[in-house]
């Protein structure tokens, strides 16, 4: 009996070990990967949390594990530390019901206090204005309208680094959800309402983004990369793409927003908001008056092998 | 219309489904002719009121809802395992995942509890029946004719495509044509009237009808689950009554409640789906913790710890059930002061169901556990729940939750709950209460093999997907990105583990049913409560002599001092409901209301609800007061039944 102890000794002592094992290799997981300081707060608020459910898990495991072997009807078990009667213990319920209680006011605060800076541009670049995007999703594809630079494009976005970006979420039709999961959390665009988001990046790169609330046919193909560039390649994309994207006109702008797979990537040198805002009471149902029998048709969708780079 | 646009056609697994739907109705109809047994099955069952026999049927529909809803689970992880193959397409990948969680949430896991409640409760609380045993057949024939509707539209019309939340607008008029939604929401309408019937009935039943000196603290812990069940269901789902009924007229009849256009609010669709939707997920999930609660102290040997607590953290979740709806949807921007309130209460629930883990821990020390099939389930239900439990705190956390929302990181939680807490809870009660059902135990061999392959293929088909989630894996997608592969292959090798389960167990009621050995006496698993004082099989009016039950474990202070519900000398006529046919005729009126409707054939649609109209003025003319069972047969039936 006595090895027996000691041999489950040594297997407890290689549970945390495991447990390393296991959050190294998290780190390798998108979301807890993140690229930013908002995508940061969160992972710090998962990471946060999860030490606790660790803790919970580990004593709730020892226990059901003590109690289903020791307490096992066996031959010869007999009657020893066997009573039936045993239905009650003030002291040890309070105990479980403070404990818990204990943890959810610690899980709480962090929490609260997360949710209300996420509604705020991060602190790290307050010294600069956000950069204000419009993003707008439309059955199934994307469009990004930056105002102050007069530009848009379609199923990509180019941020600069270091710099909060306000994104104003907002849907021609259906309900999607801008996630953008190396940055940050998602949060929904719906017709004529405005949703704000504040994300930062602060590493260069290319990051995935997609819509996170299914939404008919197209879901899973209405994707976008985010081009996260140091400020100042960041203005030379601007400028260029002033300078060489052609105009939107609102006849073809009409036509894009039929529902459809858009694999192609596009650029223009001015924004669909002169004409409407779909986040605002107004422009709701710009989408659905133009294209109501678009919306009722399918589109027969099949997974193909894509070469053109969206979905590698 | 023409027949190509009534039928489903052009998915040879459509195909596959007609020809089997063919198949299966003629052998069924072939079987009962060859047989003879129309008139038996017209007479035994589906005119019938008693409730053990309804609750059978609720169980065997059940049954098959979880073959239909687990054949669509596993064509999803075939498609995801190998997304080249094109296995299904998008459209059929959308329509797929909308019925997968619409059955096995409505029309598999509460039929399945409601079956379970059906036939345990009275017997539990000394009643001879529900308050209302027409009712209560009411209930059931909408139920299953619900189901039907909403399962045959995947042949005629086509399937729902908007997911089981059928969030609009995406499921109005304008973005999902045809009947598709339609059957979604009259089928989960017509089942929706049965589940309040019965939430009503069982309530009263509870109330009014328990043994003399059974006092509420006195009841067994799965009758108090299912009291406080009740409640949630009378108060939850009218408000689904209303949503359904709302998005119904802006479908067929062009109102603008939830659409873009017209000014329409799309997000009140949401909230009050889930003001149904959550308090839903507590009416599956406590009268699980009522299952394992009577298994575990069972087998244990040993009282339940803990039973006010119990109780009244059952209260205490049903309460705040009520109160967290907005945590399904954080990521609307109602901003950080309301996301930060239902954050606390939605954590604040983990509390009172952690208090209840204790218990059953608690209720473990010092107890002899035998290691039954059933014992099993409620014990592996405890660590797996845990992990599913654990994860609904991180999920409550609402700034955490803007990166796992709708990701899979949800799916694996909220499957780790449903599946470890009430699929479990349905296979424990199905084997525990089986021999009360049908005389006879499930072999214990082949419930074990079941359970390794489907309680391994579970953890196997989950566990990965919170690992997926974390690396942005959305939910509804029908094809990954190659880093999302590996852990996919192998939740779809666990789901086969799975499905290999759920077959061995359905082999396990044919190969018990041919060799078990029968049950002579009431009292199967040495049990405490006082389903168990009755002979088995149990007698059409249950108890004979309804006992004093002042004790908690009733049956277990009856066994000491030796009484049964036999007693000769106190022995009276039973009144006792008399079988009728206007339950099923009345409901299948009613179907064929809905189905019209579902196809917006106005007229027929409307001549059908004047059908239920009339059946209602015959059964309010129905002076039927039952009969009575005589004395002299209420002995001859014990006699033979105890083997005197």
């Amino acid at each position: 009996m006595k090895h027996r102890q000691q041999h489950w000794r040594r297997w407890l002592a290689l549970l945390p070990l495991s447990l390393v094992f296991l959050l190294s290799g998290c780190s390798e997981l998108t979301v807890l990967d993140p690229k930013g300081p908002v995508g940061q707060s969160q992972k710090d608020l998962i990471v946060f949390s999860l030490w606790f459910m660790l803790g919970i898990v580990i004593v709730v495991f020892a226990l059901f594990a003590f109690m289903v072997i020791k307490y096992r009807n066996r031959p010869g078990r007999g009657d020893k530390d066997y009573d039936p009667d045993l239905h009650g213990n003030t002291a040890i319920e309070i105990v479980w019901t403070v404990i818990p209680l204990i943890i959810v006011i610690i899980l709480s605060v962090p929490t609260v206090t997360t949710l209300f800076d996420l509604e705020k541009p991060p602190e790290s670049s307050g010294d600069k204005e956000p950069l204000v995007i419009y993003a707008t999703s439309a059955d199934w594809k994307w469009f990004f309208s930056y105002p102050e630079q007069n530009i848009e494009t379609v199923n990509y976005l180019h941020i600069p680094t270091d710099r909060a970006i306000e994104f104003r979420l907002s849907s021609a039709d259906s309900m999607a959800a801008l996630w953008i999961p190396q940055l940050g959390g998602q949060k929904y665009n719906m017709a004529g309402m405005e949703n704000t988001l504040y994300l930062q990046a602060d590493e260069s790169g290319t990051y995935d983004g997609r819509n996170g609330n299914f939404n008919g046919e197209g879901f899973t193909e209405q994707t976008f990369k985010v081009h996260a560039q140091e400020e100042e390649a960041f203005n030379d994309w601007v400028q260029e793409t002033k300078n060489e994207a052609p105009e939107l006109t609102q006849e073809e702008y009409d036509q894009l927003l039929e529902p459809s797979v858009m694999d192609e990537q596009m650029a223009f040198s001015n924004t669909h908001l002169k004409w409407v805002d779909h986040g605002t009471n107004e422009g709701r149902d710009y989408a659905i008056k133009r294209h109501r029998d678009a919306y009722q048709e399918l589109l027969h969708l099949e997974n193909e092998v894509k070469g053109d780079g969206k979905h590698d | 219309m023409k027949l190509d646009e009534f039928f489903v056609t052009g998915e040879p697994l459509v195909y596959g489904g007609m020809v089997s739907i063919v198949l299966v109705t003629s052998a069924v109809i072939f079987l009962l002719t060859y047989f003879k047994r129309w008139g038996w099955l017209w007479r035994e069952w589906l005119t019938t009121v008693d409730h053990k026999k309804i609750g059978i049927m609720y169980i065997l529909s059940a049954l098959a809802m979880l073959f239909r809803g687990g054949m669509d689970a596993m064509m999803m992880r075939i498609q995801l395992a190998f997304p080249n193959m094109n296995f299904l397409n998008a459209q059929h990948y959308d329509e797929i995942f909308t019925t997968h969680g619409t059955i096995m949430i409505i029309f598999m896991a509460m039929p399945f509890l409601i079956g379970l409640m059906n036939i345990i409760v009275p017997l539990q609380i000394g009643a001879r029946d529900f308050a209302f045993p027409f009712v209560n057949a009411l209930s059931f024939w909408s139920f299953f004719f619900g189901a039907m509707l909403f399962n045959i539209s995947f042949v005629i019309g086509g399937s729902p495509d908007a997911g089981w939340t059928s969030y609009t607008p995406l499921s109005g008029a304008a973005m999902s044509p045809g009947p598709g939604q339609n059957f979604y929401l009259m089928g989960l309408q017509l089942s929706g009237i049965g589940t309040l019937a019965t939430g009503i009935n069982l309530m009263v039943t509870i109330l009014k009808m328990r043994a003399p000196g059974m006092k509420l603290f006195k009841m067994p812990i799965f009758t108090w689950s299912t009291l406080v069940t009740c409640f949630i269901i009378i108060f939850a789902f009218p408000i689904l009554t209303v949503a359904l009924a709302l998005l119904t007229i802006d479908r067929i009849f062009g109102a603008q409640f939830f659409t873009v256009t017209g000014e329409g609010m799309p997000m009140m669709w949401a909230n009050l789906f889930w003001m149904w939707g959550h308090p839903e997920v507590y009416i599956v999930i406590l009268p699980a913790f009522g299952i394992f609660s009577e298994v575990i102290a069972t087998f244990a040997r040993k009282r339940l710890f803990g039973y006010h607590a119990m109780v009244w953290s059952m209260i205490l979740i049903a309460g705040l059930s009520f109160l967290v709806w907005v945590h399904h949807f954080f990521t609307m921007g109602a901003g950080a002061f309301v996301n930060s309130v239902f954050s606390v209460s939605t954590m604040l629930i983990a509390v009172p169901t952690g208090v209840k883990i204790f218990n059953w821990l608690a209720t473990l020390y010092k107890s002899k556990i035998e290691f039954t099939t059933p014992m099993m389930w409620s014990l592996a239900f405890i660590p797996s729940f845990v992990l599913g439990g654990v994860t609904g705190v991180m999920l409550g956390m609402a700034a955490a939750d803007y990166q796992f929302h709708n990701s899979y990181f949800l799916i694996a939680h909220f499957h780790y709950v449903l599946i470890a807490g009430t699929v479990f809870a349905c296979f424990a009660g199905l084997e525990y209460w089986y021999p009360k059902m049908f005389g006879h135990k499930l072999n214990e061999r082949f419930g074990k093999l079941a359970f390794w392959f489907f309680v391994i293929g579970f953890h196997v088909t989950f566990f990965p997907q919170y690992f997926v989630g974390l690396d942005g894996m959305p939910r509804r997608v029908f094809y990954i990105i190659p880093e999302w592969m590996p852990l996919n292959v192998i939740s779809t090798v666990g789901a086969f583990g799975m499905g290999i389960g759920f077959a061995i167990f359905v082999f396990n009621i044919y190969y018990s049913y041919r060799n078990s050995e029968r049950e002579k006496t009431g009292d199967s698993w040495d049990g405490r409560t006082l389903e168990w004082a009755t002979p088995t099989p149990v007698p059409f009016y249950n108890f004979a002599t309804v006992p004093h039950a002042d004790k908690y474990d009733a049956f277990l202070a009856m066994k000491k001092k030796g009484e049964t519900t036999f007693d000769e000398e106190k022995l009276k006529p039973i009144h006792m409901p008399s079988n009728t046919g206007q339950p099923i005729i009345m409901m299948a009126i009613a179907a064929f209301a809905s189905f019209a409707l579902i196809f917006e054939w106005i007229t027929l649609a409307v001549i059908g609800l004047v059908g239920v109209l009339i059946m209602m003025g015959i059964r309010s003319f129905d002076y039927d007061e039952g009969y009575h069972v005589e004395v002299d047969e209420i002995k001859r039936i014990e006699r033979e039944a105890r083997g005197l």
